[in-house]
């Protein structure tokens, strides 16, 4: 099983998350992680849906999501053609002897430490999954507390752009 | 003008050429229902929500137009569902108008309040919710377009008390322009001479037809195709009157409950053309197996069915009609009859069979239904509508009627619902008028949707029914013989009503029979009456489905 990044334009209207998430529990599908958010055009919203399964799961998730009305355009995106970002807040237990040590780390990882209490650091890190997972097993020694995660986002590398025209190659149109 | 938003739901029905609609209303519809007295639009009264549903379903699968059911918000919205997922199974056009409680209500657990277009939502092609009285014309328009065109479907339109109230300047809808939805029509020209090389190459092909050539209008094209090329047709049982029952190129039904020569024919290809049919487990069980053994080509209006269920060596996505045209284009005409002789051989046999079998029954006391409904068409023109509930009734009916045209032949497919038959059939006879109607029905089934013998009565609706009583839910009682060692459990209506007294008490005619010399006269009393009738004929409880 690998994971494949889909990009999705969807309309930016109420009932469109609600029909893209029941699509994917009713047919069975794995969602990995999902991102949501307004594109430059302010009618559509561009979801960034990581799924994991084989080619077939990732060809019938791709057909599926392209049969709902309100999804306009979908692309898988190659790994290396695509940059991949995701966001994590990790709150760790720190004290004097510790503190330094995890500076150091973050700096390595080039991550950033957005917030300082007495027992915690509050640690903003950013890029791919692989990255951000790597970071987060190293912190593990100090004992992470809590850790909030958004879902994967990604744009394609060069000039290429994904919007809103009619039949354009690299789409799967229905 | 300034108009209502009831009224605009009227006048928008009416511009997208609706003559009918069936429903039944409450407090949240209500300005609808004020404003339908304005109009010429016939309002057809079902008994239950369900059945408009259903009857919608029927008339549009007779007409090739969305069927148009209308309920109130909270439990009239409910009752529709399993109407809206029968059609979403069969992808069936039909419009779903619910109430809603106020718009400033909505998620507050108000009286009636169902959130109709989340809980429906795994059952449709698409749904609104409308927000303001402006939005209608658009909607429905869209609604319209969205359900008849590419893979047809139900569409929900949700409107809300306040919105059917409120006044606004009515414009007539501009072209429908939906970014998301542009099913694809012409199938890819490479794509059609690679298949036409492979039907060329082919020993022996087989056609398997499904509800998509009925729906796409290419019963013709594919009728042409298979005559052009001598190519045996089997159909999936929604596929039945894709080609004429007794054309010398139908080899039947295929699947768990088909018949011998389909499956026998379907085992043998060495290429299969899938024809606008989903490839169901029921219809094709062992998916893998055949496409080890056969070439598959799968031509299919919806991409998503291509490859779902099937491997596919050559998928084609396009409307069928225009596809089939396409690929006539590139096939040569064969006279080989080698292969087609060979599985008519097998058919040959096992017709003989059956007919050997036919009439002959064992036991005074029940009929044949598999001979009755073998003669059923004698009595009836070729443009004659069957509908059928669901069971062994259904299953007799699919394997031994003559069906003649498309489009006359209406069962409930994927979803396999009792008391569909009944209601479907009172759908087709609106949308036919000129044509018998005819239900197949079952005890169970029947019993599942009777209170519509009230709006045939109402709305005068003639309707044929003949009904199997086996005193059982035969078809269950069947398969908890062969799967559970004859553990019967819940399969037997013992107290079933006199069927025929319930047909008088709404002053419809009706006979009851017991033997298989009374099956003619009793047809020809039947179909000769004007008006609703009732044929209720014993069956031995223990008849095989096949
Ligand atoms: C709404 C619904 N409930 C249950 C079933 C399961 N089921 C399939 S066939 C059948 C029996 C149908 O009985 P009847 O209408 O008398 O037909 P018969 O098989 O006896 O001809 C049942 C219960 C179903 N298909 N639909
Ligand atoms: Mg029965």
């Amino acid at each position: 099983m690998s994971k494949h990044t889909l990009s999705v334009l969807v309309e930016n209207h109420a009932g469109v998350l609600s029909r893209v998430a029941g699509l994917f529990s009713r047919r069975g599908f794995n969602i990995d992680s999902l991102a949501v958010g307004v594109t430059e055009n302010p009618d559509v919203s561009r979801m960034t849906i990581v799924v994991e399964g084989d080619e077939y799961i990732v060809e019938q998730v791709s057909k599926q999501l392209n049969k709902l009305v309100d999804v306009i355009k979908i692309k898988r995106l190659d790994k290396h053609e695509s940059i991949t970002r995701e966001l994590s807040l990790i709150k760790v237990s720190a004290n004097a002897a510790t503190r330094s040590e995890i500076v150091q780390l973050v700096e390595i990882f080039r991550a950033k430490i957005v917030d300082v209490s007495k027992t915690t650091l509050t640690i903003e890190a950013s890029g791919s999954g692989d990255k951000v997972a790597a970071l987060e097993d190293m912190l593990k020694q100090f004992g992470i507390k809590e850790i909030v995660r958004t879902g994967t986002i990604a744009i394609e590398r060069g000039n290429r752009i994904i919007k809103v025209t009619n039949n354009e190659e690299g789409e799967i149109n229905g | 003008m300034k108009i209502t938003g009831a009224e605009a739901i009227i006048k928008a029905l009416e511009l997208e050429g609706t003559d009918t609609i069936f429903g039944y209303p409450g407090a949240a519809i209500s300005p609808f229902y004020d404003a339908l007295l304005n109009s010429r639009i016939r309002h057809i009264l079902t008994r239950h929500e369900q059945g408009a549903a259903h009857a919608a379903n029927g008339y549009a699968r007779v007409t090739g137009k969305p069927g148009v059911c209308v309920s109130t918000s909270g439990p009239g919205a409910t009752n529709l569902i399993t109407g809206i997922a029968n059609a979403y199974m069969d992808s069936i056009p039909i419009i779903a108008i619910t109430g809603q409680v106020r718009s400033d209500m909505i998620g507050t657990d108000a009286f009636q309040e169902a959130d109709i277009t989340g809980s429906a939502a795994p059952f449709t092609k698409h749904s609104y919710l409308v927000k303001a009285a402006g939005e209608l014309p658009r909607i429905i328009k869209e609604a319209f377009h969205i359900a008849a065109t590419g893979r047809p479907g139900p569409v929900v339109i949700d409107i809300p008390i306040d919105v059917q109230n409120s006044v606004f300047e009515f414009q007539s809808p501009k072209a429908v322009e939906i970014k998301g939805y542009k099913p694809t029509v012409k199938g890819h020209p490479m794509q059609i001479k690679k298949a036409a090389a492979a039907l060329e190459e082919a020993k022996k092909p087989v056609i398997c037809a499904g509800g998509g050539v009925i729906a796409a209008n290419a019963a013709g094209e594919m009728l042409e195709l298979a005559e052009k090329r001598n190519i045996p047709v089997v159909t999936t049982l929604m596929g039945i009157g894709a080609i004429p029952s007794a054309h010398p190129l139908h080899f039947g039904m295929v699947g768990t409950h088909g018949s011998q020569a389909a499956n026998s024919a379907l085992h043998h290809a060495d290429l299969v053309l899938i024809l606008g049919a989903r490839v169901g487990d029921r219809a094709i069980g062992a998916a893998s197996t055949l496409a080890k053994r056969a070439r598959i080509i799968h031509i299919d209006v919806d991409p998503a069915e291509i490859g779902k269920n099937i491997d596919v060596s050559i998928p084609l996505v396009g409307d069928l009609k225009l596809t089939l045209k396409d690929l006539l284009g590139y096939v040569k005409a064969s006279e080989d009859k080698e292969w087609l002789c060979e599985a008519a051989e097998k058919r040959l046999k096992v017709q003989q069979k059956a007919a050997a079998e036919r009439g002959k029954h064992k036991d005074t006391g029940y009929i044949d239904p598999k001979y009755l409904l073998s003669m059923l068409a004698d009595f009836l023109p070729e443009e004659a509508v069957v509908t059928t509930e669901v069971g062994q009734n259904q299953i007799w009916a699919a394997n031994n009627l003559q069906v003649r045209m498309p489009k006359t032949f209406i069962t409930s497919g994927g979803l396999g619902t009792m008391g569909y038959g009944l209601p479907a059939a009172i759908g087709a006879k609106i949308g036919r008028p000129d044509v018998p109607v005819v239900v197949i029905s079952g005890d169970g089934s029947f019993q599942m949707s009777m209170q519509e013998l009230g709006t045939m009565k109402q709305h005068d609706i003639d309707v044929k029914i003949v009904l199997f009583n086996n005193c059982r839910l035969g078809m269950v009682r069947e398969l908890q013989l062969t799967k559970h060692s004859g553990r019967y459990s819940q399969v037997c209506l013992d107290s079933n009503p006199d069927f025929t007294a319930l047909a008088a008490a709404y002053g419809f005619r009706g006979e009851k029979i017991c033997s298989n010399d009374e099956i003619r006269p009793a047809l020809e009393r039947m179909t000769g009456t004007k008006g609703p009738y009732l044929l209720e004929c014993m069956v031995d409880p223990m008849e095989p489905t096949l």
